[in-house]
């Protein structure tokens, strides 16, 4: 049935916690904001779901390190945790993990503690300095107003008030790979391959790759990567958004997949549903991809081609993969204690087993030794498995999107099988306490979520897609070449994670734009 | 180390041999990849005959590109700024296209051979571009160069060159029309095209028939003073019509480094190509900004007194009783049709409205010694050569 055409002030495509942090922000400053979602539920890829009967798990992202608190206080929320500044077990083959909690180390030698304190310092100072950033749009270099000259002069003064020494590190660092910086300062192998692995979670990258120093930075911004579990899994979160948007007055329509965005004289105009329902609204913000928005909603064809090209051109082929397992109770794990349950483990021995690991991916491989990050939340929120029961979610490293043969129903098997085995290494019991498993490799995760690539941050974040540049050159501040049209995604400034940056920051460009005309 | 051998020779036009043949100078120089003659006789007399009989020049060299598939019409359309949905099957238009800054890529012309399948000409290749262009579109992008022997026929006695090669219906051929023929079995395209501002065609057809096509047209033409001209003399025939060169009067946008070193169409004279009631063409937005703005740079066609061509001269314009220096000279000939020592140049606005006196710097060379002379020059808004003849349909015999 095709509805009557309804107008509204702002369209949203796409619940991602972005898209709602957008329209909430939207609805709030007074507009009539429909917001439309492929899906069942709202949360995009920050949502928790069923995957075998009684057990649920935050499905895509699984830990928050990022959410903004601004974003929090802006829309008068209060998250509630099940858990906060878990550290880290990087668990060991032998049975000594280390442990990694904020600023200090354990299980590793003296002088490497010490070293990790001046280097965790470093890197948190630098982290901070970005994350002024990451709240608000990035400057333009060219054609810039006013207010782009002062944030670019203030981001110069910034980097040079760290002081003399401390800016020439910045500056070296910025562009660097993890590894190099590692081997310079640590011994121990676990510490080395755990930094390594937080250094490349969710890329297409090796810690022996460029400006893998930056994507630690990024991890950092917010809250110094002490990661939190909310009460419920990730839908706690987008739920909570979902509604202060529609005590704002929005209106948020779940299972309807936006099939184009309309296009009337050069100028969005609305959206048409894969059902056929048209929506009228001079203002259509994308919470999709910049691909998928460019490419399939807009259509090349209603763009110009130098712009065409530059996204058709942004990497963001996925390469991690999502492991959920079922388990009748705890396994052990040699050398932990119950209560280290709670933790975020790593399975990434050292430095070199990490690269090693993205070697596969270069070819279109998947890794024969796996990296990993798994939590069991259901240890922190029962809510997640019955009674005595637990649930286990880890991100696989590395499972290329453009697997060579593709991503077939043998070949998901067979990585998850590579990926149970791995953790069978450290905890032999695991394999006999699954009862039920589920894995979504880059391929699952393009399809359930709807971003191009199967990659969570919309796009790589290395330097030449990042700030100014992202998602690409003459179109970094949400505004697309086409009037009406905006990003308010992980593609756009400053990238993915549960962070709602950029859903807010989208937000404030929209009116603040609006106010200017 | 070895270095690999590369091959060097130069290609040669399917008319290379009939050229060859008339040629007395062996004067050749590279252009884009094939041999091409400056001229065979003398260019002087080779430009007399584009203007008083009839002047046959190869342009199989020039890049083509055959653009088919189901999207062929919204590819163009998007590509280049004028309205293509108005170029009728039958229809050959001049178009510019422009990156997203609006800055001038490159000019050519479009035939729409037949409904959704064109050929499009220009003078730089573009493949890399033209393929960015069909990102998301069902279309596809052949360069045909090589398949297609084209030859330009111009000048007042070309019709009734043509004429006696009895291609039925030629009269009813209208400027920027295209028709097809058979000639001996292949299928031979005339349109009425060119590059000399005069009465003219093209023709084009498969090159295994190139040298039949040749001799049957000297044949034809034997009464009526046809003659194969060279660069040079198409060069001089160009510029009294206003037609513009790439890598002479502007610079391609894609092959410029330093900013404001390209131009928008605008900039060119253009304007007329640019159709803002299409919703999105490439460079819509930054040529909807300019044309709100103001152009930084203006094209001027130069009436200069004197007769010593201002080749690449400064051109000054008079501000408060002192020459300051506004611009330069692109293009520059003394027209022997017109009498008039012409010029195209490229000057910043506000200078350079029709009918501004501006001043040219002229350097000039007698027996080694170098004299400097400043020459008034007007802004003239017309081409300095474009005779009724070239438009008139059916066209005069002479």
């Amino acid at each position: 049935m095709t509805e009557m055409t309804d107008r509204y002030d702002a369209i949203v495509v796409g619940a991602g916690h972005n898209g709602l942090v957008c329209s909430a922000l939207l609805a709030k400053a007074g507009k009539r904001v429909l917001v439309l979602e492929a899906k069942d539920q709202v949360g995009g890829a920050a949502i928790t779901r069923s995957f075998a009967d009684g057990y649920s798990v935050s499905a895509c992202a699984h830990l928050l390190y990022q959410l903004q608190p601004k974003v929090l206080k802006d829309l008068g929320l209060k998250i509630e945790y099940a858990a906060k500044n878990m550290g880290t077990i990087v668990l060991s083959p032998d049975g000594q993990p280390v442990r990694i909690s904020g600023n200090r180390v354990d299980g590793v030698s003296e002088a490497d503690a010490d070293s990790y304190k001046g280097f965790f310092k470093r890197m948190t100072r630098f982290a901070d300095l970005l994350q002024t950033y990451m709240n608000k749009p990035p400057p333009r270099l060219a054609n810039g107003t006013v207010k782009d000259f002062w944030t670019l002069a203030r981001f110069g003064l910034d980097v040079r008030r760290l002081g003399k020494t401390e800016m020439q590190e910045f500056l070296r660092l910025i562009g660097m790979n993890m590894y190099d910086e590692l081997l310079e300062r640590f011994d121990s192998p676990l510490l080395k391959g755990a930094l390594s692995l937080d250094a490349v979670l969710g890329t297409h990258l090796g810690p022996r790759s460029p400006n893998t120093i930056l994507t630690y930075l990024y991890r950092l911004c917010g809250n110094h990567g002490s990661v939190a579990l909310p009460t419920g899994g990730m839908s706690s979160v987008t739920e909570a958004l979902a509604h202060r948007a529609r005590d704002n007055g929005a209106t948020i329509r779940t299972g309807m997949p936006v099939k184009r965005i309309i296009i009337d004289n050069g100028r969005a105009a609305g959206v048409e549903t894969e059902s056929g329902d048209t929506f009228s609204s001079w203002l259509v913000v994308s919470n999709a991809d910049p691909k998928s928005t460019i490419m399939s909603l807009v259509s090349s064809r209603n763009v110009e081609t130098g712009f065409t090209r530059r996204v058709d051109n942004i990497r963001m082929r996925g390469n991690a993969a999502k492991l959920h397992l079922a388990l009748d109770g705890l396994p052990t794990i040699d050398g932990l204690d119950k209560k280290d349950f709670g933790e975020r483990m790593l399975i990434a021995p050292d430095e070199n087993y990490v690269e090693r690991a993205f070697n596969p991916a270069k070819y279109g491989d998947f890794s024969l030794n796996p990296v990993l990050e798994l939590t069991f939340p259901s240890f922190r929120d029962a809510s997640l498995a019955p009674t005595g029961k637990h649930v286990l979610s880890a991100i696989v490293q590395y499972a290329p999107y453009q697997l060579k043969g593709g991503w077939t129903d043998t070949a998901r098997d067979r990585f998850m099988k590579t990926a149970i085995d791995k953790l069978a290494e450290y905890t032999p019991d695991l394999p006999q306490r699954i009862t039920a498993s589920e894995l979504l490799t880059p391929a699952d995760i393009e399809k359930e979520f709807h971003i191009t690539g199967g990659h969570w941050h919309h796009g790589e974040l290395t330097l030449d897609q990042f700030l100014f540049v992202r998602p690409v050159g003459g179109a970094a501040q949400y505004a697309m070449p086409l009037d009406g049209l905006y990003l308010c995604g992980a593609g756009s400034h400053p990238g993915g994670g549960i962070s709602g940056a950029a859903g807010r920051n989208a937000a404030r460009v929209i009116l603040s734009r609006e106010k200017a005309a | 180390m070895t270095i690999q051998e590369v091959q060097q020779d130069r290609k040669k036009s399917p008319f290379y041999a009939c050229q060859a043949k008339l040629d007395r100078l062996n004067q050749w120089h590279e252009w884009k990849g094939y041999s091409s003659a400056n001229a065979f006789y003398d260019s002087e007399l080779e430009y007399f005959a584009t203007r008083n009989s009839t002047a046959v020049f190869d342009l199989t060299p020039m890049t083509k590109y055959r653009i088919t598939g189901p999207d062929s019409l919204d590819y163009i359309d998007r590509l280049v700024t004028r309205d293509m949905r108005k170029i009728k099957p039958g229809r050959v238009a001049y178009a510019v296209w422009c990156d997203d800054q609006g800055q001038v890529i490159d000019d050519g012309t479009i035939f729409h051979l037949k409904e959704g399948e064109y050929r499009l000409c220009s003078q730089e290749r573009h493949m890399e571009w033209f393929t960015a262009a069909a990102i998301g579109l069902d279309v596809n992008i052949e360069e045909e160069t090589a398949d297609v022997a084209a030859l330009a026929v111009q000048g007042p006695t070309s019709y009734s060159v043509l004429k006696n090669l009895h291609l039925d219906g030629l009269e009813n051929l209208k400027l920027f029309g295209l028709m097809n023929f058979d000639f001996e079995g292949t299928d031979l395209m005339v349109s009425r095209t060119g590059y000399t501002g005069d009465l003219g065609y093209e023709l084009w057809l498969d090159p295994s028939k190139a040298e039949a096509l040749w001799d049957a047209l000297f044949e034809a033409g034997k009464d009526h003073g046809i003659m194969a001209i060279g660069t040079t003399a198409l060069e001089q025939s160009r510029i009294e019509a206003g037609y513009l060169a790439a890598y002479e009067d502007f610079l391609p946008a894609l092959a410029t480094v330093r900013a404001g070193r390209s131009r928008s169409p605008f900039e060119l004279g253009l304007g007329w190509l640019v159709d803002f009631k299409k919703p999105n063409f490439n460079g819509r937005r930054a040529l909807a900004e300019e044309k709100l703005r103001g152009s930084n740079w203006r094209l001027v066609k130069l009436d200069i007194e004197g007769n010593k061509p201002a080749t690449h001269s400064y051109i000054y314009a008079r501000k408060y009783g002192r020459l300051k220096q506004v611009g330069f000279v692109t293009s520059a000939a003394w027209s022997p049709i017109c009498k008039h020592n012409i010029a195209i140049g490229t000057v910043k606005t506000p200078y350079g409205a029709v009918g501004d006196t501006l001043w040219v710097e002229i350097y000039y060379q007698r027996e080694m010694h170098w004299s400097r002379l400043i020459a008034k020059a007007e802004v003239v808004d017309k081409p300095f050569w474009d005779p009724e003849r070239r438009r008139v349909t059916p066209p005069g015999v002479y």
